[in-house]
This record gives C-alpha cells, structure tokens and sequence, in this order.
C-alpha cells in the first residue's frame, strides 16, 4: 500500500513537473508573439516578421511538448487516483472539463491558422488568431489553477453523502489562495519566458554578434523580465502570508521551525532533521523569520510541533523555497544589471551574453522549485482537510507503476534532450 | 432530468470525432513508410494544421468519461492500464515528432521520422487492443489478449483507411494513384476487423446476445451491418473508379470510410448501453453527481457549437490539395 503510494504520487509528480516546464513558457510567451506580430503589424519592419516567425517555431515545440505531456495527466487523474474523482469529482470534472471546453480546443485549432495560415487567412484574422492562442493558453492556466487553488484552500463545498459537491461555485473558483497563486503562477510564467527570450537571443549574439533582431529580443526580454521579478516579490510575498493563513503548516515547514516561537529567527541554511526534530548546522537572522511572517520583530508563528502528526515533510519544502527565492533574487539581479548596461542601445559585454546563456531556463528551476514546496506542503491531504492523497490512490499494481514510470522517465528524458537540442540549434542559427 | 444517456452521447460523440478525425492522422503517419521523402513531406503538410485540435477531442472524450461518469474513469483506465501507458508514449512520441523530424539535426532527423512511423503505429495499436480489452469486459486468460491483438491490428488499418481515404482528397497525381491502393488494403482489413468484434461481443456477453438476436427484432438491426458490407462495397468500387483522376468526388472515400466508422461505433454503442463497462456498471451508476452534471452540460451547450464552428473554419482555411510543404 505505502509503495503503491509512493510510486503513484511518484509517477504523477514526475508527469506534472514535466508537463508544467512547457506551459510555463508557453503562456507568456504566446503573448510576447502578440507583441512581435503586433509590431510588425504597424511597422511593416520584415526584421518583426522575422522574429515572429523564430519565436512561433520554439512555441510550437514547446507547445507540442505540452499538449502531449497535458494528455497523459487526464488519463493518470483516473488511473493514480480514482478516489479523488470518488469524492471531490462534483467538483474537480467541471473544472477540468471547462478547461478542455473553453481552452484546449481554441488554442490548438488557432495554432494551427498561427503557424500555417499567414498566405491563407486576412492579416487581421491572423493577427487574431495570436491572440486567441495567448487568450487560450491564459484561460487554460486559470480553470487548472482555480482547481489546484482549491485544493489547497477548499471553499464553496458542501458534503452530499460520501461526495462533496459545489454548494456555491464562485467561492469554489474564487477560493482564498486561488487570486494569489494565479498572479504568481502568471508572472512566474512572463519571467521564464522572458530569460528564455533574452538568454537565447544571447546565445545568437555569441555566435553572430551582429544579428540586430537578436539584440532587439534581448533588450525586450531582459526589460520585461527587470519589471516582472519585482513585481513578483511583492506577490510571492502576499502569496505567502496568504499560506500563512490557510496553511500554517506549510509555512512552519517551509520556515524548517520546529517549535512555536515568538521573535523567531529566519534560518538561512540548516540541514532539517527529522528524526530529532531540530535544524543540525543552522545559520539563523534573529527576529527576521516574525518579521517577514508577521510584520512584528515578536510575533508568533505555530511550530511543527502544533500541526503533529498531520504536516508535510520538512526537508523539500526548506530547500525548495530556498532554491526558488535564491535563484529568483539572481534573476533580479541579473535581469536589473542587464537592462543598465544594455541601455540605449549598448551592445551586451560577451560575459554577460554567457551569463544570461547560462540564465536561460533559470525560471523552469525557480517555477518547479516553487510547485515542489506548494505541492509536497499539501501532505498528507490531497485536498487539504477534505480528502488524504493515502484515501484517493488506486489499486494499480506495484509492478504496473513500476513499469510505466520506467517508459515515461526514458520517453520524458529523450524528449526533454532532442527539445534542449533542436531549441539551442533553432536559436543559435538565428531570424536572419 | 436524467442527464446519463445525454452525457453518453457528448462522449460517444467526442470519441467518435477522436477516431475520424485523429485516425486519418495517424493513418498517414502509419503510411510514411510506403512513401518516398517528396511524398512524406506532402503528407505531413496534409495533416500538419489539424492534428493537434484532432487529438484534442480525445482529451475531450476522456474528460466527459472523467467528469460525467467519474466512477467508470477509474474502473477502465485502471483496467486498461498498460495498453494506456503504451498508447500514451505513442501518442507523445508522434505529436512531438511533427516538429522535431524537419528540426532535428544530421542524422536524428531520419530518427524522429521513423519515430513518426513508431509513434503513429503504437497508438494506433494499443488504442485497438484498448478497443478489445473493453468490448470482452477485461477478461483475462491468453485468448482474450490474443483477440486484443488482432482487434489492434485491425484498428491500425481502420485508420490506415482513413489516412489514405484522406490522402485522395488532400493529394494529386502519383500519391493520389498510391493513396487509392492503401485504402483497398485499409479496407480490408477493417472488414476483418468489423466481423471479429461483431462476431465476439454477442459470445462474451449474454446481454450482447439477447439484443441482437430477439426476433423480430433482428431483422430490423440487419440494416445495420447490411448497410456497413454496403458501404464497404461502394468504397471498394469508388478506390477503382477514381483511378483515371476524376475530379471533385476526391472527398467522397473519405466520407464512407468515416460511413464505416460511425455505423460499426453505433453498432457497437447499441451492444452495450446501457452499460459503460460491460454487464458490470451502468451509466446511472457510474454518473457524477446532478449538480456536476448540469454545470458542465451549460458548459457544453454554449462552447461546443463554436468549438464545431472554428473547427469547420479550420478545415476551411486549409481546404483543398496540399500544395504547400508546411514544414519546410
């Protein structure tokens, strides 16, 4: 049973990290392509045209790495765990199904006229079409958001027997966490997307320093990026004492404080322990954890100790959190740093080209990094105080896990390396 | 109101549209081995727009089955777990394979085309022996498998018929000439395919039987696969007659193939309802609760007709020959 356990939360865990890399990048992305067809649109520069077309191919493949990674999560909701559909079905289908209603279809038909249709549709249809992919991909982002929102913060349902069902779907869509993780996760989205843009524009400028286009995307990626991650700060810290509210137990984990304290520290770096329930080679900042927390250099926040035995694992929830502020304090740096010295229009120094190269797919890490914390800090609860993950899994065999989590890993990692290699190559030959 | 029977026919309907729609895709992909890299290349812009929105009506089949009748997603998918798993990894493999066969370098290029192929073909199959694993309720033992297998292999050319049906009406001159061959292969075996799943569905099951065979009754049901062997009949004469390249009947192959589809899916609709899993569970048992059921039938009634009116504009907009390589 506990093996069945770990291998089904295993499988799904290795499906949706995947799958969420690709969307991550795609929705925001979508809406730079808006900008760059949009441009071209009313300058009629080619060198827009040209950039548009680059970008739509890395979309395309990154959207067809998507889709097809998204199709084995609908089956594996009802393989892994039938017990959620079981109990919260009434609530978690019409979600989904809204999501594959209103989203899948429109951006997947208009992807089509996007990619193939420019000679075949009027230039305002096309036009349209980009922006009804970038809609669709946003739209697809809030119906699944709104459901794992929910099953963070449960709101709006009542129980109907073993089932619970929607008593009032407002409060379910709009629960507590769901306006601050869907602005995170956005914005999580236009910062990857955005290093993504300016570190493979850079990597051109490496093998061809005079491709104009290619310095054009980096200032544009670079800058958006300069103005997201602040941004972003300001609401992953909301976000988090919005968590602090709902899910105290998520943070205590996340903060690795075992004891309910008042003026509690900020630990920076410690090895959690588990077994003795204490932090071993801790380097503290007195006071800092109650302000952040609290706003009051002596306010308390609950310890591990107060949420026994129903709390999340220490240890991926600490050193998660720590790598997604860590690398996003980088970002910040990195994206600030580069928007002045490439201001008006000074050409990028070779080692910040190489650094912001080596930045590219810093938001997949800092992105997966963050869901690893949100997700594992749900533990023990598939929806938290509703449902246990141990209650919804299902009767799948051991060896058939074991089985089908071999062919995914060796199908995901083929497919990830001819992505990473068709992407760079793409990217090193340039729009020009 | 009993909203079962309505969410059987949005999913029947949404897997139907799967299986012409997405089959002609992977009947093509199927094909790309018989074809010289010229013709490749034709044949992958002839399915290059669609496919994604194509396979989207699967996600949309499986999400009505998720959603309306949560407790049959469970049952089946855990049921056809592996032959799923399988399916799956064909299905990623091939839908990436569009991008990466003219994107990829050297020699990984002819890697992923032939991964094209692979993809194309385990999906198909494993869809069938999916397709044979349901129809006989899961039973295990050596021969229901055996008969899985032949049911997949069956599937494969359904949709070889359908991707070469469609290659008449998307392509010209030498492909064309091709394309009408492998639709009297296709043909073939989907004629075996059709007599073995009509033939096994009324030995497995007792209901099955008494539907079918209950005079008077049968004879009216005789229209149904009389119908079909016509349709068949019609279609192998038409691969004939478009031989010399007559013009504007390009899309009518393609029209009774999808005719052969729809009358052997109704057939089939007919052997099981009222059950989603064989003599086992009911569509009412299986059925979601009422008030998720009518949110989504809303849903469903305001999007799906324009999610049916920019599909048909689609189709329009890349209407005609393929005379443009797409992906080069």
């Amino acid at each position: 049973m506990e093996d069945t356990l770990l291998l089904a939360r295993a499988q799904f865990g290795l499906n949706v990290g995947f799958h969420i890399m690709f969307p991550t990048l795609t929705i925001a992305l979508g809406w730079f392509l808006v900008g760059f067809r949009v441009a071209y649109q009313r300058t009629r520069d080619p060198r827009w045209l040209a950039t548009y077309k680059l970008w739509l191919k890395v979309f395309a493949l990154s959207f067809a790495m998507g889709v097809v990674s998204g199709i084995v999560m609908s089956f594996q909701f009802g393989t892994n765990w039938p017990g959620y559909m079981n109990h919260v079905g009434a609530i978690a289908g019409p979600l989904l199904a809204y999501e594959v209603l209103t989203a899948f279809f429109l951006e997947a038909t208009f992807l089509g006229i996007m990619l193939f249709g420019m000679n075949r549709v009027p230039e305002w249809v096309h036009v349209a079409s980009t922006i009804v992919v970038a809609a669709g991909t946003t739209l697809s982002a809030f119906w699944i958001l709104a459901l794992n929102s929910w099953m963070q913060t449960p709101a709006g349902h009542v129980l109907d027997g073993n089932q619970w069902i929607a008593a009032d779907w407002l409060k379910v869509i709009f629960n507590p966490s769901f306006p601050y993780r869907f602005t995170h996760m956005l914005l999580a989205s236009g910062i990857t997307a955005s290093f993504v843009i300016a570190g493979l524009s850079a990597w051109r400028l490496l093998k061809s320093a005079s491709d104009a286009g290619a310095a054009r995307t980096l200032r544009a990626g670079i800058l958006a990026a300069a103005i997201l991650t602040p941004i972003q700060v300001v609401v992953g810290d909301q976000h988090g004492l919005n968590t602090l509210e709902h899910q105290p137990a998520k943070i205590a984990s996340i903060e690795a404080l075992w004891h309910t304290e008042r003026g509690m520290p900020l630990v920076l770096f410690a090895i959690p322990n588990e077994e003795e329930r204490r932090n071993d080679y801790s380097i503290e900042l007195p006071f800092v954890g109650s302000i952040i927390l609290t706003h009051d250099p002596h306010g308390e926040v609950k310890g591990i100790e107060a949420f026994e035995p129903d709390r999340p694992p220490v240890a991926p929830l600490f050193f998660g959190f720590r790598i997604m502020v860590g690398v996003g304090m980088m970002m910040l740096a990195v994206s600030w740093y580069t928007a002045w010295a490439t201001r008006r229009g000074k050409a990028a120094k070779r080692w910040l080209l190489w650094i912001l190269s080596g930045f590219t797919f810093s938001g997949w890490i800092a992105t997966l990094a963050g869901w690893i914390v949100t997700e594992v800090g749900r533990q023990p609860w598939l929806v938290e105080g509703v449902l246990r993950t141990r209650d919804a899994v299902g009767e799948i065999t051991g060896a058939q896990l074991g089985a089908s989590l071999t062919g995914y890993v060796l199908t995901y990692a083929g497919l990830f390396f001819a992505y990473m290699v068709v992407i760079t190559h793409m990217a090193g030959k340039g729009s020009e | 109101m009993d909203l079962a029977p309505v969410f059987l026919i949005v999913m029947g309907a949404a897997v139907l549209a799967y299986v012409v729609l997405d089959g002609f895709d992977l009947g093509v992909g199927m094909l790309m081995p018989a074809a010289t890299a010229e013709e490749q290349s034709t044949m992958v812009s002839s399915i290059g727009p669609f496919w994604d929105a194509n396979e989207t009506w699967l996600v949309l089949g499986v999400g009505v089955l998720l959603s309306a009748f949560p407790r049959a997603h469970g049952v089946v998918l855990g049921a056809l777990y592996l032959p799923v798993v399988a399916m799956l990894v064909g299905l990623m493999i091939r839908g990436v394979a569009f991008e990466l066969r003219v994107k990829a370098l050297g020699w990984h290029r002819e890697l992923w085309n032939w991964l094209f192929w692979a993809g194309s073909f385990a999906a198909s199959f494993f869809q069938g022996v999916m397709l044979g694993r349901y129809i006989t309720g899961f039973e295990g033992g050596f021969g229901y498998w055996l008969f899985a297998m032949v049911v997949g292999a069956s599937l494969c050319g359904g949709y070889v018929l359908l991707g070469a049906t469609w290659l008449v009406y998307k392509t010209e001159g030498e492909l064309r000439r091709k394309a009408l061959a492998w639709a009297r292969w296709g043909l073939l075996w989907v004629a075996l395919g059709v007599a073995l799943v009509s033939l096994a569905t009324p030995m497995v099951s007792e209901t099955v039987r008494d539907k079918w065979f209950d005079f008077p009754r049968t004879l009216w049901l005789m229209i149904l696969p009389a119908a079909t062997v016509a349709i068949g009949v019609a279609l192998w004469r038409l691969t004939r007659a478009l031989e010399p390249g007559t013009r504007g009947r390009d899309l009518l192959p393609y029209g009774l193939a999808v005719g052969i589809f729809a009358l052997s899916f109704l057939g089939l609709a007919y052997s099981i309802y009222p059950y989603v899993v064989i003599d086992k569970l009911t569509i009412w048992e299986a059925a979601a609760h009422p008030s998720a059921q009518k949110v989504i039938l809303i849903g469903a009634v305001i999007v799906l007709p324009l999610i049916i009116g920019y599909t048909v504009f689609s189709y329009r907009v890349f209407g005609g020959k393929a005379r443009e390589k797409l992906y080069d």
